[in-house]
């Protein structure tokens, strides 16, 4: 079931989301002879320039259908450039590297380093929900990446506002646009946090039909609560050409395999 | 390796405060090292954090080969779910996860420290510490009586075992941080292994320094996935560089050196 994805062909369109596959060596045992190379992609957690600790715990917290996470941290881009990247792209996988910045300019340079990395696939950006500041964001990112290599913007699943983002992302010269973002929310104590889960899964689907629905050509990947081959063909059908699995990893590391091999062979029961 | 199977219970008894389960898990029983935990999913689909335990015996079962021990607190939702599952039940688990605790090379004295339920993993330790010769010294910690594990069966692997309760329902009155100073002098140990609350590792890594002796904390966190992919068990430690570091103590830990665990910031 050969995808094609932003200019990409993966063997399925089963991608592992941002934060939710360890650094790839984590999720490798649950997925079979191929390893990570069966997926459709791995997108890896977000990396800032210099390293984050992450959020004082509790950092991830239940609620009901869905999981709340405060920002897990990372080693930062020197130490990921070294150690992370090239492990992930020796295992065959399709990598994408998601970024993180707190300025346009933190997540242009982020770009530029991350760019030059030899085997990446593509760039994730989570670019929230302001169609203004996320087709900037997506501008100062593509104009400091080698040229053919996509970015993906991921969008606050913001139905009222969607529509425009998508559209102002791709011209910014998005290659494909997630749909969606964790939603914000917040943890039991107040702090920011990003709510995912199968609680969000309707909203993000019914982001990717209307987007879908006013941008026929756009690259969509659909991405929230989703759990089996069931949840993955509809957010299929609503047009999105792949899905990105996350939170049902924490829960059954199993769960991203097992949906690209029910796509794969057909078979959903 | 971790598997992540369908598993069955087999047996459930109640003993003390705790309920002991025995489950057949494919494959995990014979991966298990002393220090390892199963991550368990439950049931309830609109729970999605995972609740893990301790492993804490491996015995053969007749007709189904090794089978897994844990001890549960029927406390909190995951653990009044399973504290309360019938004989025949599956479970969905991932294990054994985690760094194990390391064992000396040399037949050296090593004390044992466990509090309430936390002491599960020492008793599988304390024999393969013995298996190698080692003399294993026991202090055992709980509550009350009824949060004590059984110390009887370990007496077996044992040269000495110490009791203590908070209430002194059963042995001495106190807490180990009362008694662990004096209990590494006399045991002469050079390895210490400790697994309880926060506090208490806290304790134990300092008394073991003093003592100049090795500590080996098991560290419990919340662990929401359990396996090293959401990074939600931060744990805070010193790099063998001197560098402060926050790792996950599903995957980095449980079991970690007492000296590198940054205790004040886990209080």
């Amino acid at each position: 079931m050969t995808t094609t994805l932003a200019g990409l062909t993966l063997p399925n369109p089963v991608l592992v989301a941002s934060g939710c596959g360890g650094t790839g060596r984590e999720l490798a045992p649950y997925l079979g002879d191929d390893g990570l190379a069966g997926l459709g992609g791995f997108v890896t957690r977000s990396i800032s320039l210099d390293p984050r600790p992450g959020a004082e715990p509790p950092r991830v917290v239940e609620t009901p259908s869905g999981l709340l996470h405060a920002e897990g941290g990372n080693p930062g881009l020197e130490p990921f450039l070294a150690t992370e990247l090239p492990e992930l792209v020796r295992s065959g996988t399709r990598v994408v590297v998601s970024i993180t910045g707190r300025t346009l300019s933190e997540h242009a340079e982020l770009a530029r380093r991350i760019g030059q990395a030899p085997g990446l696939s593509a760039i994730e950006v989570a670019v929230g929900g302001e169609p203004f500041h996320a087709a900037s964001l997506v501008a100062a990112v593509v104009r400091d990446l080698p040229r053919g290599l996509p970015v993906l913007a991921k969008l606050q699943p913001d139905l009222l506002r969607v529509v425009e983002t998508a559209r102002g992302v791709l011209e910014a010269g998005a290659a494909a646009v997630v749909l969606a973002d964790a939603l914000a929310a917040a943890l039991p104590d107040g702090r920011p946090a990003g709510l995912s889960g199968p609680a969000i899964r309707p909203i993000a689907l019914r982001c990717v039909t209307e987007v879908c629905a006013a941008l026929p050509d756009a690259d969509v990947v659909g991405a929230g609560g989703i759990g089996s081959a069931a949840d993955a063909r509809s957010f299929l059908d609503a047009g999105a050409a792949a899905v990105q699995v996350g939170t049902a990893l924490l829960h059954d590391p199993t769960t991203a395999a097992r949906i690209a091999a029910e796509l794969t062979s057909g078979d959903t029961p | 390796m971790t598997l992540h199977v369908t598993g069955e219970v087999l047996d459930t008894k109640r003993t003390g405060a705790y309920r002991h389960l025995t489950l057949v898990a494919p494959g995990v029983a014979e991966r298990f090292r002393p220090g390892t935990f199963v991550a368990v999913t439950l049931a309830d689909s609109a729970r999605l954090a995972r609740r893990s335990y301790w492993i804490h015996q491996v015995r053969p079962v007749g007709g189904y080969g090794p089978a897994l021990q844990l001890v549960v607190e029927p406390v909190g939702t995951g653990g009044a779910w399973l504290a309360g599952l019938p004989v025949g039940a599956k479970v969905e688990l991932t294990g054994p996860l985690g760094r194990p605790f390391a064992l000396p090379k040399e037949p050296v004295s090593c004390l044992l420290v466990g509090e309430d339920v936390s002491a599960a993993p020492l008793f599988p330790l304390a024999e393969r510490l013995r298996e190698r010769g080692c003399a294993v010294t026991l202090l055992v910690a709980g509550r009350d009586e009824a949060h004590l594990l059984s110390a009887l069966e370990a007496r077996r692997s044992a040269r000495a075992v110490t009791v203590v309760t908070a209430d002194g329902s059963v042995g001495q009155r106190g807490r180990v941080a009362d008694v662990i100073a004096e209990t590494l002098g006399r045991a002469r140990a050079e390895v210490v292994y400790a697994a309880g609350r926060h506090d208490t590792l806290h304790a134990v890594a300092a008394a073991a320094e003093d003592h100049g002796a090795w500590s080996q904390t098991a560290v419990e966190l919340p662990q929401p996935c359990a396996t090293g992919l959401c990074h939600g068990c931060p744990l805070p430690v010193v790099g063998e560089d001197g560098v402060p570091r926050t790792v996950r103590g599903c995957t980095e830990g449980p079991v970690v050196r007492g000296d590198r665990v940054r205790w004040a910031e886990l209080a």
